[in-house]
């Protein structure tokens, strides 16, 4: 049973090997509820790979997942959400040809409830149901500015308004834990700025847990209030931003690889 | 660190101007429907009874292409299958009028919910074919099902290879129409009502699912779809609407035979969903209309050259309305309101 003291995730000792690829191997740490997380590491790390753990595209070859003290592997993918995590994705993966506005109702799918009949006949309850799904749905488009292209499709918006439309969608489910696979990636400058801010007032107002992966150090580093380093499937560091950036590991494994990203 | 918020809800966030909530805005697409349903009311008032058959004939097919676009156009699951849908919902009003006496009436739901559970349950092994596999599995139904119909051990029941006829409806005596006219109204009102509730289901948490699952899977799956449910429900009930034309087109012509469901009215009913457009409910009707008139036209045109006919006829219509029926009206309609905001009366 959950304590109050206990970590929103607990991931232990998570263990993932595609053919002769390993790319987790061993990955512990956890997140308390409140918290941002930043998971950060090179290409190839593994980080994507995690996300797909925890969200259970992915089934880890060893190790556990707890979510507020339940173990999550033996739910399928489609009955994560409704226990509160919700996730983007790096390389988007919204419903193109459908509405922004469709998009975010979609992501309110597992906390509302329905059947083939009740939708067809468009029975009272459904109706007032969708009328709180609306309501939901503006709201997080005002959030995310994006009310002005509420009916437009989203194959045809540029990459930044896309990814706001991944965020709005995630919040759709309101969740407990959100998942960010590099939000920042293809954003200009200012425009990550702005995102640092709005990560935090999810956090603050929403009360919602972060789990951001990132490659923009300074977006990492100025959001988050504990950073998990991954390099090659292992995790070498872990701490607050001031003590990962002072580590020699840290600094060994961004040289080795990416170094522009770690600027 | 931990304090215990209360995680509540997105909806204290300030409230949502009332019209937004609101989902219905009369628009073009309203008035264009609203003409279409009153002038399907008038004309068989007008026409011969030959014109009017043949209109209920074009309601019937409207609705078998329906069932297919809910599977192919709005989940996107592909199928040369659903003749034998039609010829399943056929068989099952032929049968229960023709060796049960059962009133036209209730071949409907039973055609219906036969349709449903065998579309059901073909949706299951469906679960594990993509794209072209799932082609080939639809189209070995497609094929063995005329087999099945004359198959002998069921001839008390099908009528073999002679097929069965149908007593047709007759107009009650408290109306004053033929009974063609009959006929063409009762389709029309079934019709209407099944167009409604998709209509309604597409626009439902239901039928977002549905499209989610067509354009993203694995992110449906992350917003917490159950693909596997929605994905053979919809098979079911694409199943149910083109059963339901079925028994229908039973009604209508007034005689089933296994030749009529070949694997050629599946591809009759991709066709009129392709040219009524893929993922629009109005649009199945103009696919109607394309699949039963034009083979009559290009017939009319030549008998010798008629197949060729039809295929220069396909082509060109393809050619001038590349998205469908449905994705031209929707050019049209974009085109007229932007000339009117851009004309000089409008202030
Ligand atoms: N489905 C898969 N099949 C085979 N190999 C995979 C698969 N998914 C990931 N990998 C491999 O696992 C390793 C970790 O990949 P992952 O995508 O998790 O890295 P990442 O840290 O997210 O990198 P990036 O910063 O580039 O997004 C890589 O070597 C990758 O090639
Ligand atoms: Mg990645």
């Amino acid at each position: 049973m959950a304590a109050a003291t206990d970590p929103l995730l607990d991931v232990r000792d998570i263990a993932l090997r595609f053919g002769g690829i390993v790319a987790l191997d061993g990955v512990s740490f956890t997140i308390d509820e409140g918290q941002i997380l930043g998971l950060i590491g090179p290409n190839g790390a593994g980080k994507t790979t995690l996300f797909n753990c925890v969200s259970r595209l992915y089934t880890p070859n060893r190790g556990d997942i707890l979510f507020e003290g339940r173990s999550t592997l033996r739910r399928p993918a489609h009955r994560i959400a409704e226990i509160g995590i919700a996730r983007t994705f790096q390389n988007l993966a919204l419903f193109g040809p459908q509405s922004v506005l469709d998009n975010v109702r979609i992501g309110a799918h597992a906390k509302s409830r329905s059947d083939f009949i009740s939708d067809g006949l468009r029975l009272p309850w459904v109706l007032r149901q969708e009328a709180r799904t609306n309501e939901i749905t503006w709201s997080l488009l005002k959030l995310l500015d994006l009310e002005s292209v509420a009916h437009r499709s989203a194959d045809g918006l540029p990459l930044g308004t896309r990814k706001r439309v991944e965020l709005a969608r995630a919040l759709a489910a309101q969740p407990k834990l959100l998942l960010l696979d590099e939000p920042a990636g293809g954003l200009n400058h200012g425009d990550v700025g702005e995102l640092g801010t709005l990560i935090r007032r999810i956090r603050d107002e929403r009360h919602v847990t972060v789990l951001l992966v990132e490659h923009h150090m300074n977006l990492v580093m100025s959001v988050a209030d504990k950073v998990v380093v991954l390099d090659f499937g292992r995790k070498i560091a872990e701490g607050t931003p001031a003590e990962v950036q002072r580590n020699e590991d840290v600094i060994r494994a961004y040289l080795g690889t990416t170094r522009e990203h770690a600027a | 660190m931990t304090t215990t918020i209360p995680k509540d809800d997105v909806a204290v966030a300030p409230a949502v101007p009332a019209e937004r909530a609101v989902r219905v805005r009369l628009g073009p697409r309203h008035l264009i429907i609203a003409g279409f349903v009153v002038a399907a009311f008038v004309v068989p008032l007008l026409s011969s009874s030959f014109v009017t058959f043949q209109l209920t004939e074009v309601l019937i097919y409207g609705l078998a292409i329906l069932g297919l676009n809910l599977l192919t156009g709005f989940n996107g699951q592909f199928s040369l299958g659903h003749s034998a849908f039609y010829g399943i919902g056929a068989y099952t009003a032929a049968i229960l009028i023709h060796n049960y006496e059962v009133s036209y009436l209730w071949t409907l739901p039973a055609a219906g919910a036969l349709c449903f559970v065998i579309g059901f349950l073909f949706g299951l092994p469906a679960l594990r074919l993509q794209n072209l596999y799932l082609a080939l599995a639809t189209f070995a139904l497609a094929t063995a099902m005329p087999q099945i119909l004359k198959f002998h051990a069921l001839e008390g029941w099908t009528g073999g290879v002679q097929g069965l006829v149908v007593d047709q409806p007759e107009a009650p005596g408290f109306v004053p129409i033929s009974d063609d006219q009959w006929l063409y109204y009762f389709t029309l009102i079934v019709m209407l009502v099944m167009f409604l509730c998709a209509e309604f289901l597409i626009h439902s948490r239901t039928g977002r699912a549905i499209m989610a699952i067509r354009d993203n899977p694995i992110a449906a799956a992350a917003m917490g779809i159950n693909n596997s449910l929605y994905k053979t429900l919809t098979f079911g009930v694409s199943a149910l609407y083109t059963g339901v034309a079925g028994a229908l087109g039973a009604l209508a012509i007034g005689f089933v035979a296994p030749d009529s469901f070949t694997i050629f009215l599946s591809i009759s009913l991709l066709v009129g969903l392709v040219i009524g457009g893929v993922g629009s409910i109005p649009g199945c009707l103009f696919g109607g209309l394309f699949v039963l008139y034009v083979p009559n036209i290009a017939n009319a045109l030549s008998t010798g050259l008629a197949g060729a006919i039809y295929g220069v006829i396909l082509l060109l219509v393809i050619f001038v309305m590349p998205a469908g029926a449905a994705g031209f009206v929707r050019i049209v309609v974009a085109r007229i309101s932007r000339w009117r905001q851009t004309s000089p009366e409008e202030s």
